[in-house]
């Protein structure tokens, strides 16, 4: 049976490229990068030159970039290391309502444990954040603003620039989350104008289990992970060192093939759209038409519950994504979907998809062929599209 | 992370559907915990001759109406009475913990229905309505 992946947001395939750079630091170049002799210390080296390339792939200094466990870790370090960090100034961290759980349950940490203010910040039907209502947010306590640079969920790029410009003025750490946008359009930090930025590996051809933090020169981080003085003493524990080679890898060949990339993934992803919207009725497109990720589009299909339609979608071959609650292991419908307006019930038909280089042509017509298909045998039995099609042919 | 029973209710529904002037109908669930389900009964004998369903939901919720009604069907009232959340459990090979009780919602349809059928024929104050069917069947 035919495959086809189009969960890119989720996990990609380690590239090849990557995974050659990476091998001799399991067995040959195996050192402890902290020793001193030549087999722990040349490793020093090349974690520098990993970091470089991922520096360089930001737009950022070579020695404003920390390695990560993973997204998660770097958007806990941003969120709870910045707040901490600046407890004098004051308590109050600002995040929009539709950032991943690693930077909410960050705030909700700082909240119920060192007795911060926390402003979950509305958005609007397309998910962005407007400037208007950050400005009113901010007060004389405000330490940190964290607001993604897109989402993984409806695949809205924010304004930051917008944002991030506010925050500048008056001296409040801006954090960006940059997991969903890292190889799909430019990020450059200086041209955001952020202090603070999250990137994972696994978004990027990079393998699971490493990730990266940028920060601005001057701003203060408290360690979240406490042990020696491995990244400068802003992150403790053993480097991961095929982990980093790997991002290093992965980010300088991310960077040169972006262009192409991303008018390739924008290509196929109009086609996905259009199709979808051609066959399928009731289809409700979800987050920004145009500022949007290029390889990302997301619907809601009326009348029937995600989880089943992955299932049923995966039983031909295809792999993709929801929001639904049944399909969280919380069960609690996904707060992007909620703060976008949608209601519980349309935003349990939540279904997302994420491209990546490994799909084409032939891989969306599939997914046009067998997602009507899919939807068509839920509908058929579902009580909730009966009566909207007897409410339509009623009134 | 489901059954191999559970994935055979889900992928080949054999009661999905709604039966023309049922003799009983429960309706369970809300849109907000995510499932709902409408469960269609056709009664003769007090027995059940005859289960449908329709069902907004999860994987779960689908295999859970469609084993609940192939159990209900041919058993009298009393005995489709006795299905139990964890009866359904069981034989669907298990559900995986948190789907338990939010989407183990089949019973619960079933006994309603039931209800509905009961209301209907023995009201404790007769309409027209329920009377004529009395009359028909």
């Amino acid at each position: 049976m035919k495959r086809v992946y189009l969960d890119h947001a989720a996990a990609t395939p380690v590239r090849e490229e990557v995974l050659e750079a990476m091998l001799p630091y399991f067995r040959e170049r195996f050192g402890n990068p902290s020793a001193v002799y030549d087999l722990g210390a040349d490793i020093k080296e090349v974690i520098e030159a990993a970091r470089a390339k991922v520096a360089g792939f930001i737009g950022a200094p070579a020695d404003q970039v920390i390695f990560t466990s993973c997204g998660a870790e770097a958007n806990n370090l941003a969120v709870k290391g910045a707040a901490l960090a600046h407890l004098k100034k004051g308590r109050h961290v600002i995040v929009s309502a539709i950032e991943h759980h690693s930077v909410l349950n960050s705030a909700r940490y700082l909240e119920k444990f060192h007795d911060f203010e926390v402003t979950f910040l509305p958005v609007n039907k397309f998910g962005q954040v407007e400037p208007e209502r950050l400005a009113r947010a901010l007060t004389p306590a405000t330490v940190l603003v964290s607001i993604q640079h897109a989402s993984n969920e409806i695949g809205t790029i924010q304004r930051l620039k917008e944002l991030t410009g506010l925050c500048r003025e008056q001296g409040v750490v801006f954090h960006t989350d940059a997991v969903a946008t890292a190889g799909q359009i430019p990020v450059d930090v200086k041209d955001l104008g952020v202090d603070l930025l999250s990137l994972s590996g696994p978004a990027l051809g990079a393998p699971k289990g490493i990730g990266a933090l940028y920060f601005r020169r001057g701003v203060r981080l408290v360690p979240q992970i406490h042990s020696g003085i491995q990244e400068n003493g802003r992150r403790g524990g053993t480097e991961n060192v095929p982990g980093i080679v790997g991002l290093g890898t992965a980010a300088e060949l991310a960077g040169a093939e972006l262009a192409a990339n991303a008018r390739r993934l924008k290509d196929l992803r109009n086609r996905l759209v259009a199709g979808v919207n051609d066959r399928i009725a009731g289809a409700i497109f979800t987050g920004h038409p145009e500022e949007r990720l290029p390889g990302h589009a997301s619907f809601c299909f009326e009348g029937i519950e995600g989880e089943a339609l992955i299932f049923l979608v995966n039983a031909r071959g295809i792999c993709a994504n929801t929001g639904s609650a049944c399909a969280s292991k919380a069960l609690k419908v996904s707060p992007t979907l909620c703060a976008i307006g949608l209601s519980p019930e349309v935003a349990q038909g939540s279904m997302v998809f994420t491209l990546g280089g490994d799909n084409d042509q032939e891989d969306i017509d599939y997914v046009l062929a067998e997602l009507p298909l899919a939807v068509e045998k839920l509908r058929a039995f579902s009580p909730v599209w009966r009566k909207k099609l007897a409410a339509a042919s009623g009134g | 992370m489901y059954s191999q029973t559970v994935m055979e209710h889900f992928n080949n529904p054999r009661h999905a559907g709604v039966i023309d002037n049922p003799d009983g109908t429960g309706e369970v669930g809300n849109p907000t915990c995510g499932d709902m389900m409408t469960f269609y009964i056709k009664v003769k004998d007090d027995r059940i001759e005859d289960v449908k369903f329709q069902t907004f939901g999860c994987v779960a919720a689908i295999a859970v109406s469609d084993i609940v009604s192939e159990m209900a069907i041919g058993k009298t009232l009393a005995e489709a009475q006795k299905i139990t959340k964890k009866v359904v459990a069981e034989a669907l090979g298990g559900l995986p913990p948190n789907k338990m009780h939010c989407s183990n919602l089949g019973a619960d349809a079933l006994a309603l229905a039931i209800q509905n059928y009961q209301e209907k024929t023995e009201p404790p104050q007769a309409d027209q309505k329920a009377k004529k069917r009395i009359n028909e069947s």
